[in-house]
Order: structure tokens, then C-alpha cells, then sequence
């Protein structure tokens, strides 16, 4: 198979998959339950495909086999179980039933579960990923991820957290949840383990982006993380580089275009949002590539409103090196002060290395060297940790 | 699906002694929060607790008992009260949580009621 078709039938196992879990559990109320079912008919599908031949529709058979195993389960174990029995009857209406999978992303980020938990939740219920794959993205160990995540799941069911879509007053927060674990996911910087999350948290995204057309933050989240897609390859290239140090060569720019397309039809619903501004900031970086310039002044004022409603430590460090970067250094200083003392600050990597630039600007050499260590001593890999010590 | 609803309170030092008007401002919010789940009809049960230092705590370590003055532990918080519920979903119940007075300036634990599937 040619990569192109690999990653097709791949993606097209995973949209299968998906869909089936969250069709299952959302009926049976019990994500947990839906996984055996769904295994076990898969597990049966090995062997009575290759014998029978592959059905013309493998996904009902599947859906039916599954089905079958949880309503023997139901029996099985005497408990009450209320699945709308009619369904199981009506071919028409298994053809024309719903995609769940966005029910189940909003189970995966109810707020009565763990957030950190949420993220490793939506992989491996809507996407199918097993614990092993998972745990070393959230630094846990298989066994410890597996634990954690089959308690999350029985939560759910005995918790009863319902499968219902939240009300129109509910939704804006709930939806948020959900946004920040797949962007936590997309995050995750696990170069060391050779694995990234990037394309599972994408393909979150655009099933979100698709379930609500109207809204746009999970279109802003999408164009967001397009945009630090797009910039991979140079960022991996020579150790650690800065996003405004790039080869602007290596970065992809159809992909720097979709974000952007992605970006505007967002901006068209007139309700900014967290992720829109964050990949406005994003774009206006990628503007570098046209314009061989990177309009700081422009993304000082993006970090500006950003902050003034959705401030995080994370967006609050950035506005003090984009100040920098644009050449107000008094600004700079006075917004990094005051987050220096923050208790949450204190183990914050990049907080200290963009208050080792800022002293450097401010020519206190001593200040930018004690703080250039202490970032590279919490730095995530040797090449970045490099970079900060060569800055000394 | 019954869920108990356990109201926490901050702990106030042993001598506080609540002002009559803190008395009847919290019988005012307590009584309106109880008013509106009974004319929810979703009340299975529940009680109020005595403060804190009217409890007693007891153990038995290696056959021998060991009561003790007060609360288990040290904490900012104690039970003073409970109710169970009967509502369709978490959801419900959380609605219900936040409504409480406990959580403005306490705390409000929402846990499912353990139903015994052989009964």
C-alpha cells in the first residue's frame, strides 16, 4: 500500500471506529461496556470474514454483532439495562442513526471527570487508541493510564453522566472543555517518544468543526493548530530553532492556507473566542513567510485582547516576549514582574527563559544568566536546553 | 437514579457563637434551598447534623476503643447535612448542588447511591 492509501484506510478505520463506539455507548450508557462489545466483534469479524467474505455492510455487521454481545451482557449480569430496543428492529433507522461521537467527546470532557483525563479519554474511545499508545504521551505507564482511564469509565456509567447534548446555555463551556483536551493532546511534545498526537487531535477538531457548523472556536482550534502543523518540519530540522528564526522554506504553506481559510470563515460568525486569537497570532507569524517580516506590533495587540478575556500563564509569558520582540522592553519588564512571583510560575519553563532575554535586552547579565539556567534546566529536550545556555 | 448530596461547611473555631441575624440569614437560605427540592418531589431522605464539636470519633485498633473529641481529622470543612435525591442524571444532581447554600462558602459532594443489583 502506497502511504497515501495507508493513511486513508486509517483514517477511515478510525472514522469507523468512532462511530461505532459512541453509537453503542451512547444507547447503553456505558462507554466501558460499548469497548468489549465492539472488541469482541471485531475480534469475530477476523474470523468470520476471511471464511464468509467481508459483508456489504461491515459496519452494521459490526454495530449488530456488538449489539448482540451487550444485550447478552444486559442479561447476563441481571442488570437493568435500557436500550431503545426499537433501533435494533429498523434497518432504516440503524442507516440514518446519528453520529454520537460528539455526545461522547462531551462525556469524555464533563467537568465531573478529571481534566487530565479527558484528553487520553477522547483518544481512546472515539479514536480507538489503546492504553500503551497513549500513557507515554501523559508520562503515566500503560498499566497506571489503563487503571486511571477504566475508573474514569466506570464514573461515567455509575455517576450516570448523561450522553444527552447539553442545553444551548451549557454548551459554550462544555464545548470548551472539550477544545482544550484535544488542543492538550495536540500539545503534547513527545518527540522523545517518537510519537505525536498531532493528526489524532486534528482529526477531533474537524469531527467537532463538523457536528457544529455554526460555532466558531473549534474552527479557530483547527486553524490553530493547522498553522503549528504547518511549521513542523522546520522546527524539528537543526535542534531547537524559534518559531522567528525558521527557514521559512521548510514551512508547509498550503496548510499555512487552509488554517487561514479555516481562520476567516470562523471570524465570520462575529464571536471572537480564545483559539480564533490564538490562531491569529499564528497567522500573523506565518505572514513571515510573504512578508520576510514577523509584524510583532500586530501580535502584541492580538495578545492584548486575548489576555484582557482569556488570560493564562502560558498567553500572559507570550505577550511579555512578543512586547520584547517589538522593542518595548519597559513593557516587557513591567508584565513579567509580577508573573515572576506567581506560586504557579515558579516551575514554568518558558516563563523564565523569555525573563532571561528580557534581562539580556536590559543588559543585567548576571539576572539573564541565573535565569537562561534555570530554563534550561526544565527545558523538555537537550537541543532546546542548548539553546537557552548558548544565550548565556 | 438517587444520588446523596453531602453538605460541607467551613469549620468555625469552638467559641463562635453565630450573631441572631447570621442565624436567621442562615435559616432563611437554608429553608428557601429545602423548599424548593420537596416542591421538586425529588426528596428520599436526609438530615441535618449537631455542629462538630458535638461529635465524637470512635476506633477500634487492636480490640481496644479509642473514642475521641470531635471530628476524624483537622480540616477546613465538616459535614453538617445531607439529603438524598432522586433525579435522572449527574447533571441534575450537580444543578441541585450548586443551588445549596454549603457551596457558596463551603462545599457541596454529589455521590451516587450504591444500588445493589441482586435486590
Amino acid at each position: 500500500m502506497t502511504p497515501a492509501a495507508w493513511h486513508a484506510a486509517e483514517v477511515a478505520a478510525r472514522d469507523a471506529y468512532g462511530r461505532l463506539l459512541a453509537r453503542l455507548a451512547w444507547r447503553w450508557r456505558d462507554v466501558a461496556a460499548a469497548e468489549d462489545a465492539l472488541a469482541a466483534a471485531l475480534e469475530a469479524a477476523l474470523t468470520a470474514w476471511p471464511r464468509d467474505g467481508v459483508p456489504a455492510a461491515p459496519q452494521a455487521w459490526l454495530a449488530r454483532v456488538a449489539e448482540r454481545r451487550l444485550l447478552d451482557a444486559a442479561r447476563h449480569a441481571r442488570v437493568a439495562a435500557h436500550p431503545d430496543t426499537q433501533w435494533m428492529l429498523s434497518q432504516e433507522r440503524e442507516e440514518a442513526a446519528m453520529d454520537r461521537r460528539l455526545s461522547l467527546l462531551l462525556v469524555c470532557a464533563h467537568p465531573a471527570i478529571d481534566a487530565q483525563l479527558h484528553a487520553a479519554l477522547m483518544l481512546q474511545t472515539v479514536l480507538g487508541l489503546d492504553s500503551a499508545r497513549i500513557a507515554p504521551a501523559f508520562l503515566a505507564t500503560p498499566e497506571a493510564m489503563k487503571r486511571r482511564l477504566s475508573r474514569a469509565k466506570e464514573k461515567i456509567r455509575q455517576a450516570r453522566i448523561p450522553f444527552e447534548l447539553p442545553g444551548e446555555e451549557a454548551l459554550p463551556e462544555r464545548l470548551s472543555a472539550v477544545l482544550e483536551a484535544i488542543y492538550a493532546a495536540f500539545s503534547i511534545d513527545n518527540d522523545a517518544a517518537g510519537q505525536s498526537l498531532a493528526d489524532e487531535a486534528i482529526f477531533l477538531a474537524e469531527l467537532v468543526s463538523l457536528h457544529l457548523p455554526a460555532e466558531p472556536e473549534p474552527l479557530g482550534l483547527l486553524a490553530l493548530m493547522l498553522h503549528v502543523q504547518a511549521r513542523r518540519a522546520a522546527r524539528l530540522t537543526l535542534g531547537f530553532t524559534p518559531l522567528a528564526q525558521q527557514d521559512t522554506a521548510l514551512w508547509d504553506r498550503a496548510m499555512a492556507r487552509q488554517a487561514d481559510a479555516l481562520l476567516a470563515r470562523a471570524a465570520g460568525a462575529g464571536r471572537p473566542g480564545p483559539f480564533q486569537l490564538e490562531a491569529a497570532i499564528q497567522s500573523a507569524h506565518a505572514s513571515r513567510a510573504v512578508t520576510g517580516q514577523t509584524p510583532w506590533e500586530q501580535i502584541l495587540g492580538l495578545y492584548a485582547v486575548l489576555n484582557a478575556h482569556w488570560p493564562t500563564l502560558g498567553t500572559l509569558v507570550a505577550a511579555c516576549a512578543a512586547a520584547l520582540e517589538a522593542g518595548r522592553l519597559d513593557q516587557a519588564m513591567a508584565e513579567w514582574a509580577p508573573l515572576a512571583s506567581l506560586p504557579e510560575a515558579q516551575g514554568y519553563q518558558p516563563l523564565w527563559a523569555v525573563g532571561g532575554f528580557i534581562a539580556r535586552a536590559a543588559g543585567d547579565r548576571a539576572a539573564a544568566a541565573s535565569r537562561l539556567e534555570r530554563a534550561a534546566g526544565m527545558a523538555q529536550d537537550a537541543a532546546q536546553a542548548s539553546f537557552l545556555r548558548g544565550a548565556i | 437514579m438517587q444520588y446523596t448530596l453531602l453538605f460541607h461547611g467551613p469549620n468555625m473555631p469552638a467559641d463562635h457563637v453565630p450573631s441572631a441575624e447570621e442565624q436567621a440569614q442562615m435559616q432563611r437560605v437554608w429553608g428557601e434551598y429545602m423548599t424548593a427540592l420537596n416542591a421538586a418531589g425529588i426528596v428520599r431522605g436526609g438530615q441535618a447534623l449537631m455542629p462538630v464539636h458535638t461529635g465524637s470519633t470512635v476506633r477500634l485498633r487492636d480490640g481496644k476503643r479509642h473514642v475521641q473529641d470531635g471530628p476524624m481529622a483537622d480540616s477546613k470543612e465538616s459535614l453538617g447535612g445531607f439529603v438524598v435525591i432522586d433525579v435522572p442524571d449527574l447533571d441534575v444532581a450537580l444543578d441541585w448542588a450548586a443551588r445549596s447554600p454549603s457551596s457558596l462558602h463551603g462545599s457541596t459532594e454529589v455521590r451516587p447511591v450504591w444500588e445493589n443489583p441482586l435486590a
